[in-house]
């Protein structure tokens, strides 16, 4: 009997240990520890790669790959004709996530899609205010507050979004990770225990993956949802393994610690390129670095002098010192992978003769300004720093004497937006939701003193971006948007330097990852080669 | 001894508000702050801004900040991080354990072979040995943390693969925290390879940590030692004709002895200030990364309270260090 049990028990570990072994798993060395779990109060990518894209779903989806709108727990919508009411026929029969810490009764409702909308939209929403200091940025940086009038449930599966403007960025602007659908049920469960700070902390979605457990700055797990209404996905689990360091991220990666990483070192891309185990994806970036003239402050009001300086510089020569070839020549102030791109307009051409002669006939000689220098270094721009001396060596062929200035980063983007500052500044953007106007509104009147670091308030150009917002169909938009990089070009608010291709190392053994042109990091769809 | 205790304790609550000031200061005096760091490129409107630094309460006049600080500290309270909206003592709870693990691990491999090395280089004062260990020390006091850690990752895990690259245990072993010391957890979980795994991982980040308390610790030893070998008494006990292992054990290393535990005391300060660096290379989840994190996000709460509460270990660990010289000299007590 006891050589029996003792078989059993051993049967049985074995068997559990197969189960194990077969389980497949996905590790993604990811580049910082998320700020907590729900998807709406931050706004960094890391933020959203570790809570939106892997446990919550929104009303519509970004294609995959891609940064057109395709049906997520909405199955179909209509919209009224004046453009301010949005009708959402929510997909029946969604499940929220069954973990040890909650069993959900009911499917996806109304009541969820408003909830989650209202607790940062409304101050007197209990949920407003659960994390001290929440500024829900995002929603208000999308200029929600204003834009809602009402959501309204029209039955159980529908649901309604009443405007106070037309908005045609409205629909992107709801794929995106602040828009992400939570269980109201969950957050009622909460209220009652007294608990609401394990919101963020124990999520629950309708997503791909569900949450399984976090060690603070080191691992997240997660695990394959079943019930996910897009199928299981073939991964079982998940693993988060936050390495800051891309240097060492790279090495995890050789070393087969991890098998996908985010964000490589420049100088690492060949080294991983090389490896045999491995293959490095690439993608051009939706994303601009610039360099924004203060538009208001002599001589930089004068179009000639901008014009004239923008041809002074060799872009050329930065794409090859500081993009080390990864990474295009801005022309325009969208990226070239966007719609409505103006591929007819003609980039200022590289002619430090012609600039120093248009200099002088602008009246302009002894020219000394600021080239401001981000001290970080950004996606759209690995290395200001050096930009910036490439720059201020151009700038001297023609005459112009430059000083390079940078502070630190907060403190940089203060003084950039200062109305008297001195010279050009260095900075970027990297889009949110794939519409033109998630790019153009940098350069609106609106935006002067938040990011319009130009201070540039074009009437013509800022009728083209409102009737753009205005109107909702995409042929005519894409003209409008044309029409206001024309305008752009030819006032030149900016020298517009690069597009940065973006870089995704990993383990030949993956299939199935797709780089998304927004930045984020999405595993739905993934699977491990055995 | 009772008096002498009281007489430090007493000594520590002015410091302790001398730092709180200080760490309160420092933090509001680095250029920027909360909101613009956590805006990013998109930047917030100047109504927003005033809107937020009325609810952070940031326009009140800094006294009025500091005391409504200091009272919340006072109560045990050291307020909620800015960026994650946990409570800062949580965090640095889940935290401190790996830090003090690691920093556990790297002084006692700095102690281990600093004194050792230390009292053989005075030993033998001008050997080979002496000027190699000596030299070897410099080289450690002198190297950047940040480039020997990249450097042992790439040649002991990349080149060689005998040990992981970063991290506190392999991604297969998964279990519930009990003491938060990865060491102890993965023998108290039972499964077979844990104890292994932690410990392999600890290698190189704690003799990166180590480098420098060793180099330190390696130096003093030696001058200490060389300062009391000359003493008469030593003389005295060679003539007498005292073996010379004990000699140097007994007579001379015991009264070399205070500098050494005053510099190992002190060298708590650099494995912190150690630590950030240390962390940041190997994906360390302790308390270094966190401040790092906290500073760049201009997290008043988290700089502020952290800075305090590392500022108040210190000085627990120099009142210890105090303790024992008391113990280790009975001369310093009835001073």
């Amino acid at each position: 009997m006891k050589k029996k049990l003792t078989f059993a028990a051993a049967l049985l570990a074995a068997s559990v240990l197969c189960g194990m072994a077969n389980a497949k798993q996905l590790v993604y060395c990811s580049e910082a520890s998320p700020a907590g779990f729900d998807p709406s109060p931050w706004s960094g990518g890391n933020d959203f790669d570790a809570s939106s894209r892997t446990i919550y779903s929104r009303l519509v989806e970004f294609e995959h790959g891609k940064t057109t709108i395709t049906p997520g727990l909405a199955e179909s919508w209509t919209v009224s004709d004046d453009g301010l009411e949005y009708t959402f026929k929510l997909r029946p029969g969604v499940k929220f996530q069954t973990t040890d810490y909650f069993t959900p009764t009911r499917d996806l409702n109304a009541d969820d899609v408003i909830f989650s909308f209202e607790r940062q939209w409304k101050k007197e929403n209990p949920w407003f205010d659960y994390l001290a200091g929440t500024g829900w940025e995002y929603f208000a940086g999308m200029g929600f507050p204003d834009l809602l009038k009402e959501i309204v449930k029209v039955d159980d599966l529908t649901v309604k979004f009443v405007l106070n403007k037309p908005e045609v960025a409205f629909l992107p602007d709801l794929g995106m990770d602040f828009a992400s659908i939570v269980s109201k049920e969950y957050a009622d469960q909460l209220d009652k225990a007294g608990t609401r700070q394990q919101f963020t902390q124990k999520p629950i979605g309708t997503g791909p993956f569900q949450f399984v457990d976090y060690q603070v700055d080191a691992v997240i797990r997660y695990a394959a949802w079943d019930g996910y209404h897009g199928g299981r996905q073939k991964i079982d689990d998940l693993i988060f393994a936050i390495t800051t360091d891309p240097a060492v991220r790279a090495q995890k990666l050789k070393a087969g610690e991890c098998d996908i990483m985010s964000y490589p070192a420049p100088a690492d891309i060949a080294g991983l390129k090389a490896d045999p185990n491995l293959k490095v994806d690439e993608q051009e970036g939706l994303n601009i670095g610039y360099m924004a003239y203060n538009t208001t402050q002599a001589p930089f009001d004068k179009v000639e002098v901008r014009k004239a300086l923008n041809m002074a510089v060799n872009k050329q020569a930065i794409l090859d010192a500081v993009y080390q070839g990864a990474g295009q020549a801005a022309i325009n102030p969208i990226p070239p992978t966007m719609w409505s791109y103006n591929k007819e307009i003609k980039d200022d051409p590289y002619d430090p003769d012609a600039a120093k002669k248009m200099l002088t006939d602008a009246g302009v000689t002894d020219l000394s300004m600021k080239i401001w220098a981000m001290p970080v270094s950004r996606p759209y721009n690995p290395n200001a720093q050096r930009v910036a001396e490439l720059i201020q060596a151009d700038y001297a062929k023609i005459g112009v004497k430059a000083e390079i200035v940078s502070y630190e980063w907060t403190e940089y983007r203060e003084r950039g937006k200062q109305k008297d500052r001195d010279g050009a500044f260095q900075l970027g953007w990297t889009g949110d939701n794939g519409d033109p106007d998630n790019f153009l509104f940098l350069l609106g009147c609106d935006a002067i003193g938040q990011s319009n670091y130009a201070i540039w308030c074009n009437q013509e150009f800022e009728a083209l971006l409102q009737k753009g917002k205005a109107t909702t169909d995409v042929a005519e938009r894409t003209k409008i948007y044309e029409e206001a990089q024309v305008v752009f070009k030819r006032e030149a608010p900016w020298l517009t330097i690069a597009h940065s291709k973006v870089f995704m190392p990993m383990n030949k053994k993956i299939t199935g990852f797709v780089m998304d042109p927004l930045g984020i990091h999405r595993f739905d769809g993934v699977d491990v080669a055995e | 001894m009772l008096r002498y205790l009281l007489h430090k304790l007493a000594l520590i609550i002015p410091t302790v508000f001398g730092i709180s000031l200080a760490a309160f200061a420092f933090v509001r005096l680095l250029p920027g702050d909360p909101i613009t760091a956590l805006a990013g490129e998109r930047g917030v409107s100047p109504e927003r801004y005033a809107e937020l630094v009325e609810r952070f309460g940031y326009n009140r006049p800094y006294v009025v900040q500091y005391l409504e600080y200091i009272g919340r500290v006072l109560t045990g309270d050291f307020g909620i991080s800015l960026a994650t909206k946990r409570p800062v003592l949580g965090e640095f709870q889940a935290l401190f354990p790996a830090t003090l693990e690691l920093a556990t691990i790297a002084l006692i491999i700095a102690v281990l072979i600093g004194i050792p090395a230390g009292i053989f280089a005075a030993v033998k004062r001008g050997s080979w040995f002496d000027q190699a260990t000596m030299g070897v020390a410099l080289t450690g006091y002198s190297m950047p943390i940040f480039w020997w850690g990249l450097l042992l990752i790439i040649f002991f895990s990349g080149y060689l693969g005998w040990t992981p690259v970063s991290g506190r245990i392999g991604l297969q072993y998964f279990f519930k925290p009990t003491t938060g010391f990865m060491l102890i957890d993965s023998l108290i979980s039972g499964k077979s390879g844990a104890f292994r795994s932690a410990a392999s991982h600890l290698v190189l980040p704690a003799i990166v940590l180590a480098t420098i308390p060793l180099a330190v610790i390696a130096r003093q030893t030696r001058s200490a030692m060389l300062e009391v070998l000359g003493e008469d008494y030593v003389r005295t006990a060679r003539a007498k004709g005292l073996a010379p292992r004990r000699v140097i054990g007994l007579h001379a290393f015991r009264n070399a002895l205070i500098p050494v535990v005053t510099t190992i005391g002190l060298q708590v300060g650099t494995l912190m200030a150690g630590a950030i660096l240390t962390e940041t290379i190997f994906s360390w989840p302790g308390i270094g990364k966190w401040m790092i994190d906290a500073i760049a996000k201009r997290d008043y709460v988290v700089v502020q309270s952290g800075l305090l509460i590392i500022a108040l270990i210190v000085m627990a660990v120099n009142l210890i260090v105090d303790v024992l010289y008391a113990v280790i000299n009975p001369r310093i007590r009835v001073q």
